[in-house]
């Protein structure tokens, strides 16, 4: 077997509140392509951003080549070899192939000016040898999303990279243009470079990598050389954790229908969308990052419009044509991210929680201060929102109080479905906590509830039923008896 | 965890006590500055601290008090309107021209020239809220347009009216106060009503903290951008016919540059270029410090190639100090 040209030693990398890596190990040999599995948050895209430079790691060893590399920032780690190609691609759209691909160290004459013929001449020659057929002269914003990965792929190689990493090379690639890439990646590995190749799906790592490693909870599980394991061992190794105590489910009445929805087409996003909410549910919806469980939500709260398809509400036909319609409806939606979309940070804690709710204390130009409070203080309280004051700055709290506050501000409208896209990111295992008590308390009260989440134990636990989205369709939806998180990754990776 | 108190309803005396302290806190450099030039002024010239110059300079802030009050609400939501000068100009020369040329009656004269320039708001606000077209380049153009419709309509000459009637509006007094500066006064009374009490307020502040959370929370972003344009071309307007009748003409050279002034005293004012924040006081006292400044350096017999030299560098200066006074309050 050929040599190893990096290894990462006892790695540990903490966050406020979040132990993002825990004494991880990782290996990659010249000429191998390495695959990175694991569940949303494991831990792979914060090992490879202390690897690029990105983060500094909290304890531990990172060798390359053998000799120990002290990688302070991304220029260390491109001096030692390393490349990284990020899930967005960072190309500048309007400027040529050969200015991307030599942005910052291009070839300079007498005066400083750029000598561009022999810039376009050293891209052309980069780009040929990989049979790509672009042209270096080419403006960038002219490609299609695959070869302008393979314009990454080529600056990648022109810093001389032997180690490469890929974080979801073909999250938005067609197949065709996956066969593509998987070329590039084969005659990359016949000269000599080492490829970490992060991915959610199955059937790609099967096909182009030599080993994989899972991660799971920011720690290192295991190494797998690919010919001899296969899907259901991964996806074990993946889950196999045991369930916290946090979570107390408590089983209760459902009742009707509160929501149908029928046949939901919005055409390359999702299609052919078909579920039902009952009263009194938590309905949760499981899938992979950008499988399109948000865009779904986002089009029955009507913040997008839906080509084709029927939504019913108790039972009866609705049009849903702005988040106005569907708040009039009952329908509350708090967003997955809150700082973007939930909140307005520059304001108050109390202007934040009542937003939505401004009918109810302001006629015409009076302001009763004291229902707003009023309102203000109940959900303080009901949520036990840590705040030393209403008039706090949002920006000011912690991260789950952020979370309530945002619940608190949709749970004022009184709705009677409400849906929650990742609500408990961000947040810390107190909080969380708190909030699964918030969601059970109005699951009972007859509140109907869809949560989005990327974290299976969460879904497992809150769940009385589950959807399982993949690829902008349902692949399934399971009871409470059929639960397993080995059976939910299996259809939410497509790994049958 | 500690809660409001408000058991019992406070009483209008300690509201409005607890806002102004409140106003004083928030808006302590630049009152501190406006204090200081202030007395400095009435030291050297004992001609500052006189009822009449009072007066005088309260009527000359007016018209950018008028503007300027818009212009807050434009700058909280992210925008600018540049056009607000233009527009000036444009409602002034309309009104004038009824009257002198067409003999219209002086009611519906006015009500004309205020009904065209808030037409020119209410062009910008939809430009704006329904192409994504960026403010800049909305109002840069509507500046053009109304300017070039002033010229065109009076062919570039002032139109002089000589009526009585019509010059009591804006030359006219309520007691000893002159009428523009009443105004400008119920206009500020009015804009804050709207941003401290109405749910149009809360909701201009939300689209300009973030309006994809506004989106979210189902705010009617359009509407709110319509109208925010529209009323700073509504006072805009107003303000234009005020001035024509003062000036016993409608002049469609007017109002050039108006808007960078009002610009100025709303960023004086703490008001954010980047949105979300703002407060109508602050604005008010932006509007004063250029009015004082202006007056004094009148005053001073500084000449006005100076001033506008002066008047840069304190407006520099005066936002950057309020910058690092943020700066310092968002690190503790």
């Amino acid at each position: 077997m050929s040599n190893v040209i990096l290894e990462m030693k006892n790695i540990h990398k903490r966050f406020p509140g979040v132990y993002a890596l825990k004494n991880v190990n990782f290996e990659l040999r010249a000429g191998e392509v390495h695959g990175v599995l694991g569940e949303n948050g494991a831990g792979k895209s914060t090992l490879m951003k202390v690897l690029g430079g990105i983060y500094n790691v909290d304890e531990g060893e990172i060798y390359i080549d053998g000799q120990n590399m002290a990688i302070h920032d991304v220029k260390d780690s491109q001096n030692a070899g390393v490349s990284i190609i990020h899930q967005e691609l960072v190309l500048v759209p309007h400027m040529s192939v050969a200015e991307n691909i030599f942005s910052g160290r291009e070839p300079t004459g007498r005066f400083g000016f750029i000598k561009k013929d022999e810039m376009l001449g050293k891209a052309q020659q980069l780009l040929d040898s990989f049979n790509l057929g672009i042209d270096a002269s080419q403006l960038v914003f002219k490609l299609n999303i695959a070869q302008q990965q393979m314009v990454e792929v080529a600056r990648a190689i022109s810093f001389n990279s032997k180690i490469l990493v890929m974080d979801e090379p073909t999250s938005s690639l067609t197949e065709k243009e996956v066969k593509f890439l998987f070329k590039t990646i084969e005659n990359l590995k016949s000269q000599g470079v080492g490829i970490v190749y992060i991915s959610h799906r199955m059937s790609e790592l099967f096909k182009i990598s030599d080993r994989i490693t899972v991660m799971r909870d920011g720690q290192y599980i295991d190494t797998k050389v690919t010919k001899e394991t296969n899907v259901d061992e991964l996806i074990s190794l993946m889950v196999g954790r045991e369930l916290t105590s946090y979570y107390h489910k408590i089983p209760h009445e459902l009742g009707e229908n509160a929501l149908e929805v029928r046949n939901l087409t919005r055409t390359g996003i999702f299609r052919g969308i078909n579920f039902s909410l009952r009263k009194g549910e938590i309905l949760g919806f499981s899938g992979l990052v950008g499988a399109g469980r948000s865009e779904i939500m986002k089009s029955i709260f009507g913040l997008d419009q839906i080509e084709s398809g029927e939504i019913y509400i108790h039972g009866e036909k609705v049009e849903i044509k702005s988040p106005s319609d569907a708040m009039n409806l009952g329908i509350a939606l708090v967003p997955e991210n809150r700082k973007d979309e939930g909140l307005i940070m520059k304001e108050q804690v109390g202007y934040n929680m009542t937003l939505r709710v401004l009918d109810e204390f302001i006629t015409f130009i009076s302001v009763n201060k004291i229902q707003e409070n009023e309102i203000i203080n109940t959900y303080v309280e009901k949520l036990g929102i840590k705040t030393a004051n209403v008039l706090q700055l949002i920006s000011n709290l912690s991260g789950g109080n952020q979370q309530k506050v945002v619940i608190a501000k949709w749970l004022a409208a009184k709705p009677q479905i409400l849906i929650l896209d990742e609500p408990t990111r961000g947040v810390d295992v107190g909080a969380k906590a708190e909030i699964y008590g918030i969601m059970n308390r109005l699951a009972q009260e007859g509140v109907s509830i869809i949560m989005i989440s990327s974290e299976l134990p969460e879904i497992i636990n809150m769940s009385d039923r589950v959807v399982v989205v993949r690829n902008g369709s349902i692949a399934g939806i399971l009871n409470r008896e059929e639960f397993s998180q080995e059976k939910i990754m299996h259809m939410a990776t497509g790994g049958m | 965890m500690l809660k409001v108190v408000t058991t019992s309803r406070p009483n209008l005396f300690e509201r409005v006590g607890l806002e102004i302290l409140e106003f004083i806190k928030e808006n302590v450099g630049i009152l501190i500055g406006f204090a200081a030039l202030c007395i400095a002024l009435s030291i050297i010239s004992p001609a500052f601290l006189t009822e009449s110059n009072i007066l005088n300079i309260l009527r000359q802030v007016s018209t950018n008090a008028n503007l300027a009050l818009g212009m807050t609400l434009v700058i909280i939501i992210c925008g600018i309107d540049l056009s607000v000068g233009s527009i000036v100009a444009l409602s002034g020369t309309v009104t004038g021209g009824l009257i002198a040329f067409s003999n219209v009656p002086i009611p519906v004269a006015v009500f004309a020239g205020i009904f065209v320039g808030t037409l020119a708001g209410v062009f910008n606000g939809v430009m704006v809220a329904y192409t994504g077209i960026p403010s800049f380049i909305v109002t840069l153009a509507m500046l053009n347009i109304a300017r070039g419709a002033a010229y065109v309509y009076t062919g570039g000459q002032p139109i002089r009216v000589m009526n009585e009637g019509f010059n009591v509006i804006g030359a006219g007094y309520l007691g000893p106060i002159p009428l523009p500066v009443i105004y400008s006064f119920i206009f500020l009374v009015i804009t804050a009503i709207i941003l401290n009490n109405t749910k149009l307020g809360r909701h201009i502040y939300a689209v300009g903290g973030n309006k994809e959370a506004a989106r979210f929370t189902g705010i009617k972003i359009k509407r709110i951008e319509i109208f925010v344009y529209t009323f700073s071309g509504f006072l805009a307007a107003f303000s234009g016919v005020v001035l024509a009748a003062r000036m016993f003409s409608g002049q469609p050279t007017v109002g050039n540059g108006f808007e960078l002034d009002a610009i100025a005293a709303v960023v004086l004012g703490g008001t954010s270029m980047t949105g979300g924040i703002g407060k109508i006081g602050g604005t008010l006292i932006g509007v004063l410090v250029i009015g004082v400044l202006n007056n004094g350096l009148n005053l001073l017999n500084i000449n006005s190639f100076w001033q506008l030299i002066i008047k840069g560098i304190v407006i520099l200066a005066a936002v950057y100090v309020d910058m690092m006074k943020k700066r310092k309050e968002a690190r503790a």
